[in-house]
């Protein structure tokens, strides 16, 4: 029972967390993308039309991974989660039904209209494509987030004689007070994936010299976009959505933040240090005194519970796990902001071309917000551990009754194997792109 | 209201089966009858615009399962557990097999992704019917042994076959000589289908080659049908029933041996579409028609201890369902819209396109 638990989750996890390398990527991107296409229509300078289309199959193939990684998301309810499907499903198969019908339609049909269909359209229906790839793109993250955050917090409901849960409210579904901090938190840092990939080839050209004219582009546009992304997911969408977590999951938010002892006069904020579970402390800690306080109730001296407050079963089920997710997440969310801010300074002092190290810095800070990313997830999943509806329906009683441990072992390995086909393929196709750069793209 | 999501149901597995059935269809000629690279290119244009859109089908039809029948969709998601997860692999092979073949241009690179969407089109068109056949040939609800449930009375397990390979073992697997039959009526009924398809959307030098092709498999086909027919009693001794209480059921099968007969005129035909038409009526009738005779059973129970599961005893509550049927056809209407625009600005012959050449 254990073991068959334990692939279960890690069989989920595993294929969770490679699928939204992918949408992280496209959502911001559809963005970016969308905003090279207006351009294009309003000044007529044909480099914004090849770099929407170089982008554009980025994008597609960042799409087509996206799709073949996501469907096995939704079988997985019902192949490894029967028992949540089944007694959830009346409410959060809502909003994954309404994904389907609304986002995923959408999205393909247009996807192949924008990457075929220039020609035969003309711009401006061009344009319009494009923009209905990123709503729906963007539509199926809000679904998916509207999912989650009844998870988190459950609303609109009732609970029947037999355990099921009911819907009887479903404009809460889209008015629960956890959904729209998480969903502009969550849309964010998928923008500012896009830019640090975006400004990161940029530099990448630039340092390289080739394709110049683009690499300027690139990189003027990641930062700018970098640099708005980088701050609003940090103020005010990520404190939104960690005023949530107090509210709603104080044991998570100590669990997060490190705290085990409840402190008389305010709570510090933990820079940096190692969670032991034996002895209930942190080892070798760095910390701020009273700002974890201020920065929760605005407050020097608010009280912030730790952990010795809570019933120990009640605890998310990997502390040091969760500890590190969100540490890393806000760590990187900091130096975002401060590589951003530098390159924005010399941008608009007309010197960022020039000034190398800094574009080291925007290159090989390429794969740290899908870092951040991941590990916001981390965060937010592992915090509402031992729960999969948060304080109504445990992680343990939601699995397949039937299916064995040794069927889902099989299965993770298969998906562990396929997945590590489908990441080399990616990154030579990748690599392909990039390689033959935006001009030579003929779609 | 339950009746209502399963006509919604029922009426999108039939969307999926008539849409990404031609793809599947097209993905086994190419991987048996495309020989030049001329042939190849006008099979993967006919369908390379459409795939992915069709294939939301069967996603979105998922997800109104899970809405409106969870019971079912834990129920039979967890039971055939393993052929799901394979069909979901077998998926990502056609996806990229599609896609990936046209980024090199290299013979090797490219015979490895058309084995890869001609094999695993080959064998989603198998497990599409031997998933049909479990369904109607039910389970053990319960995993009964000796009278008594080793489990909740709705969930169970199956493995991939038993060694008797018989549906009417105690011990029943997902493959067995029933189950396969329908599977191979599947693979034939689809090829055809793909090949009306090609037809339909290509000049390619093919299309004669797959007139012949379709009058000749029609024939198999048609033979596998009644002998399906003749050995049904076993697993359902009354699979008529509801025919007979409801005689407008008779419409079903009308229109699959509509399909099924009109096929034999392939030859004949002006209009290319015409091939296409009447193999769509084939699936949608014989889809109809299973669907039919079982109902309201959605999964019949091999044993008499827990019942068979019904859209009445899986379904989610009033309100939920009522509730979902507000944005259902906002969102259908949407769909029909995106459907026409695609089928629109993709009309015709599809020689043109230079689908995959990125």
């Amino acid at each position: 029972m254990e073991d068959m638990l334990f692939y279960d989750r890690m069989q989920f996890a595993f294929t969770i967390t490679f699928h939204y390398l992918f949408p992280q990527l496209t959502m911001g991107l559809s963005l970016l993308i969308v905003y090279f296409k207006w351009k294009f229509l309003r000044t007529q300078v044909e480099s914004y039309n090849y770099a929407a289309k170089f982008w554009m199959k980025i994008f597609a193939l960042n799409f087509a991974m996206g799709v073949v990684t996501g469907i096995p998301m939704e079988f997985q309810f019902g192949t490894n989660w029967a028992k949540f499907s089944e007694l959830t499903g009346g409410i959060i198969g809502q909003t994954l039904a309404m994904e389907g019908m609304f986002s995923f339609f959408l999205e393909s049909s247009f996807l192949g209209l924008f990457l075929f269909g220039e020609k035969l359209m003309g711009q401006k229906l061009h344009f319009l494509t494009g923009f209905l790839v990123f709503l729906g793109s963007w539509a199926s993250g809000f679904l998916i987030i509207a999912t989650h955050s009844w998870m988190q917090n459950p609303v609109g409901y009732e609970i029947l004689e037999n355990g099921k849960f009911v819907l009887n409210n479903f404009s809460a579904l889209f008015g629960n007070p956890w959904l729209w901090p998480s969903y502009l938190h969550n849309q964010l840092a998928s923008v500012v994936t896009a830019s640090f990939v975006v400004a990161g080839i940029g530099a990448f050209y630039l340092l390289n010299n080739k394709h110049s004219e683009y690499g300027k582009l690139f990189v003027k546009t990641g930062v700018i976009f970098g640099l708005i992304s980088s701050v609003l997911v940090a103020f005010p969408t990520g404190d939104w959505t960690a005023k949530n977590v107090v509210k709603h999951q104080p044991v998570t938010f100590a669990a997060m933040e490190g705290i085990f002892e409840t402190e008389d006069g305010g709570s510090e904020i933990v820079l940096i240090g190692q969670p032991d579970m034996e002895n209930k402390k942190l080892d070798n800690k760095i910390a701020v005194p009273n700002i974890l306080s201020f920065l929760t109730y605005q407050k020097w001296d608010a009280e912030i519970k730790g952990l010795n407050e809570f019933d120990e079963e009640n605890y998310p089920t990997n502390i040091p796990g969760l500890y590190y997710g969100y540490h890393i997440m806000v760590g990187l969310g900091t130096i975002f902001i401060a590589l951003m801010a530098l390159a924005g300074v010399q941008l608009w002092r007309k010197k960022l071309y020039k000034t190398k190290w800094v574009l080291w810095a925007i290159m090989f800070m390429l794969p740290f917000p899908y870092i951040a990313n991941t590990t916001g997830w981390y965060t937010a999943e592992l915090g509402r551990q031992p729960w999969l509806v948060y304080n109504l329906l445990r992680t343990s009683e939601g699995a397949s009754p039937t299916v064995s441990s040794g069927n889902t072992l099989f299965t993770l390995l298969g998906f562990v194997g396929l997945y590590l086909l489908l990441g080399m393929l990616f990154l030579i196709l990748v690599g392909k792109i990039i390689k033959k750069g935006p001009e030579i793209v003929k779609l | 209201m339950e009746l209502f999501w399963y006509v919604v149901l029922m009426g999108m597995l039939a969307m999926y089966v008539i849409l990404d059935g031609y793809d599947f269809g097209a993905g086994i000629i190419h991987l048996f009858l495309a020989k030049t690279e001329k042939d190849k290119k006008a099979i993967t244009n006919a369908i390379g615009p459409f795939w992915d859109a069709n294939e939301v089908w069967l996603i979105a039809a998922g997800g109104v399962l899970f809405f409106a029948f969870p019971t079912l969709y834990a129920s039979s998601f967890s039971g055939f557990y393993l052929p799901l997860i394979m069909i979901l692999w077998l998926l990502i092979f056609r996806a990229i097999g599609l896609e990936l073949r046209g980024q090199y241009h290299n013979a090797m690179w490219q015979s490895i992704w058309d084995k890869a969407f001609g094999i695993a089109s080959l064998l989603l068109a198998l497990f599409f019917g031997v998933a049909l056949g479990n369904v109607v040939r039910g389970v053990n609800l319960g995993m009964v042994e000796n009278g008594v449930s080793a489990h909740e009375a709705h969930y169970f397990f199956l493995p991939l076959w038993n060694p008797t390979f018989s549906p009417m073992a105690e011990h029943l697997g997902i493959i067995d000589w029933f189950t396969l039959l329908l599977g191979v009526i599947s693979v034939l009924a689809l090829t055809i289908h793909g090949a009306n398809w090609i037809i339909y959307k290509t000049n390619s030098g093919l299309n004669q080659k797959l007139k012949g092709l379709i009058f000749k498999l029609n024939f198999v086909l048609l033979a596998l049908v009644v002998v399906s027919l003749l050995v049904w009693h076993v697993i359902d001794p009354k699979p008529f029933r509801n025919f007979i209480e409801t005689p407008w059921l008779w419409i079903f099968p009308l229109i699959t041996f509509i399909g099924l007969f009109g096929l034999f005129n392939v030859k004949r035909w002006k209009k290319d579409g015409y091939g296409f038409l009447f193999s769509s009526l084939f699936l949608v009738g014989g889809f109809a028609s299973t669907a039919a005779s079982i109902f309201p059973n959605v999964l019949p129970s091999t044993n008499d201890v827990n019942p068979s599961l019904t859209i009445y005893n899986v379904a989610a509550h009033e309100y939920g369902l009522s509730v979902g049927m507000n944005w259902f056809f906002i969102a259908l209407f949407l769909v029909a819209v995106y459907m026409v625009v695609q089928y629109r600005i993709f009309k015709g012959k599809m020689d043109d396109v230079g689908y995959g050449e990125h």
